[in-house]
């Protein structure tokens, strides 16, 4: 009897919670994983919503998407992506937006080795320079793109490691084993600055503008919170975090 | 059918497997042997650490690798020193994970087949006047090679069929750590369907044939 009463009562509370508050799944891409923290506590503090956030590679998400998984909504690291599923039906149609614009920047974890104008590549004296799968991550396309107009690429490429995705790249630059490597700039900056090592921002005319695009998927259709979460995406608060990781906008 | 890239990918995964497999047949033997006959306290520790890599996810593995293989950790420190860089990123450094990692798939056949014989035969051939050396090459080796062949094929296909561990200290580089695991999962997630199904198709037939001639060749129970 206490038992199939504690039941119903649990399953009230879990049924009133599930009405007022949603619990969503958002994909979002690797190199936005910091600021998307950020973003979901205010998120989850102003409107009551909860956001469960996996965190991985554009290419990895595309494929799970369209194959059944639950996301609600995606951020990706790219606009073609969530072009692709707009014309695949997969999304909700007019939900896709730019929610930010990414840096690119060449970052060594040690202190005085990546000079302010990126000549340190030019000089080769390291033995692995990191960067993101081209195939599979934008950061990393930009990245080859940066080295072939400084006519490096070809010389480069022996030298080159390749993170699965830009978190993974950032992995074998923090640990050394790549003494630098061409990352997010939103991963190496904290409050507007860069928070350790030694970094090279890239300007932003030396390659194709990284725009992320974010858009509510098929599943998320009429949800509340999905709903909520673009619109506090296109907030001035969400804006100032977005910008305080090295984002444009 | 097999582009240049999968043609490399496959002839690398071979010679990882092939290397590692020559190496743990070789420093597995004793360990083995010194396992299955000890009645030293260490056993329990030793063989606990020799299953490790049977429990452990590979990102732990991968992970405390590329900590303690790069250049500030003890490793790295080493082959600094000794002025041969560092191992991540390195086919020798895939060697040495790989080697850590199929090391439970072929220790333990070769010691259970060990354990086994008994020591029946090996006073047998005492009293025959044959020298321990003689004893292990002529009575242990061959009665044990049921045992030699089931670590030997284990080892080679758990190496084959690596993949964490080699995402996490490799680096993607083609002909060096590049991997058909690897490769594989590049093309699906590069949406390169076609590609994938092509390599994964050969890994399956592959790893099928390989465990299908153990057990032809190498049946369980004793055929008298």
């Amino acid at each position: 009897m206490k038992l199939s009463n504690t039941l119903v009562a649990l399953l009230f509370t879990l049924a009133s919670s599930l009405a007022c508050a949603d619990e969503i799944d958002v994909a979002v891409a690797a190199n936005f994983t910091a600021p998307m923290k950020a973003i979901a506590a205010d998120f989850e503090k102003d409107t009551g919503h909860k956001l469960l956030l996996a965190f991985g590679s554009t290419g990895k998400f595309y494929a799970q998407i369209k194959n059944g998984a639950p996301f609600k909504v995606f951020l990706a690291a790219d606009d073609a992506t969530p072009a692709k599923l707009d014309k695949e039906g997969m999304t909700v149609p007019g939900s896709r937006f730019t929610y930010a614009i990414g840096s690119l920047v060449l970052w060594s974890a040690k202190p005085d080795f990546v000079d302010a104008k990126g000549e340190v590549l030019r000089k080769g004296q390291y033995e692995h320079l990191a960067l993101a799968s081209p195939k599979l991550a934008p950061y990393g396309e930009a990245a080859m793109e940066v080295m072939e107009k400084m006519g490096l690429a070809a010389s480069l490429a022996p030298k080159f490691v390749l993170g699965e995705n830009i978190a993974q790249t950032q992995q074998f630059v923090v640990t050394g084993n790549a003494e630098l490597g061409f990352l997010a700039l939103s991963q190496v900056m904290k409050d507007g600055k860069i928070a350790s090592g030694s970094a090279w921002i890239v300007p932003a005319s030396m390659h194709t503008p990284i725009r992320q695009d974010a858009v509510i998927l098929s599943a998320g259709k009429g949800n509340a919170a999905a709903e909520a979460l673009m619109k506090f995406l296109k907030s001035p608060k969400a804006a100032a975090i977005i910008k305080s990781y090295g984002y444009a906008l | 059918m097999l582009s240049d890239s999968n043609l490399t990918a496959i002839l690398l995964t071979l010679k990882l497997a092939v290397i590692v497999t020559l190496i743990l047949l070789l420093i597995g033997t004793p360990i083995a042997w010194w396992l299955a006959r000890t009645r030293s306290w260490w056993k329990g520790p030793i063989s606990a650490v020799v299953a490790l890599p049977i429990v452990l996810p590979p990102s732990v593995l991968g992970f405390y690798l590329l900590i303690v293989m790069g250049p500030n950790g003890p490793v790295g420190h080493l082959t600094q020193s000794m002025g041969l860089g560092t191992l991540p990123f390195t086919f020798p450094g895939l060697v040495v994970a790989s080697v850590l990692y199929s090391m439970p798939f072929v220790i333990q056949p070769i010691q259970n087949a060990f354990e086994a014989m008994g020591d029946r035969p090996l006073e047998v051939a005492a009293t025959l006047r044959a020298g321990p050396l003689d004893r292990f090459f002529s009575v242990v080796i061959p009665l044990a090679k049921p045992g030699f062949m089931t670590a030997g094929v284990l080892g080679f296909a758990h190496t084959v069929g690596e993949f964490g561990v080699v995402l996490m200290i490799g680096g993607n580089i083609p002909g060096v750590t590049r991997v058909v695991s690897v490769q594989i999962y590049d093309y699906v997630e590069a949406f390169e369907y076609t590609d994938a199904h092509w390599l994964a198709a050969i890994m399956l037939v592959f790893s099928f044939l390989t465990l299908l001639a153990m057990y032809l060749f190498n049946p369980t129970t004793p055929r008298r």
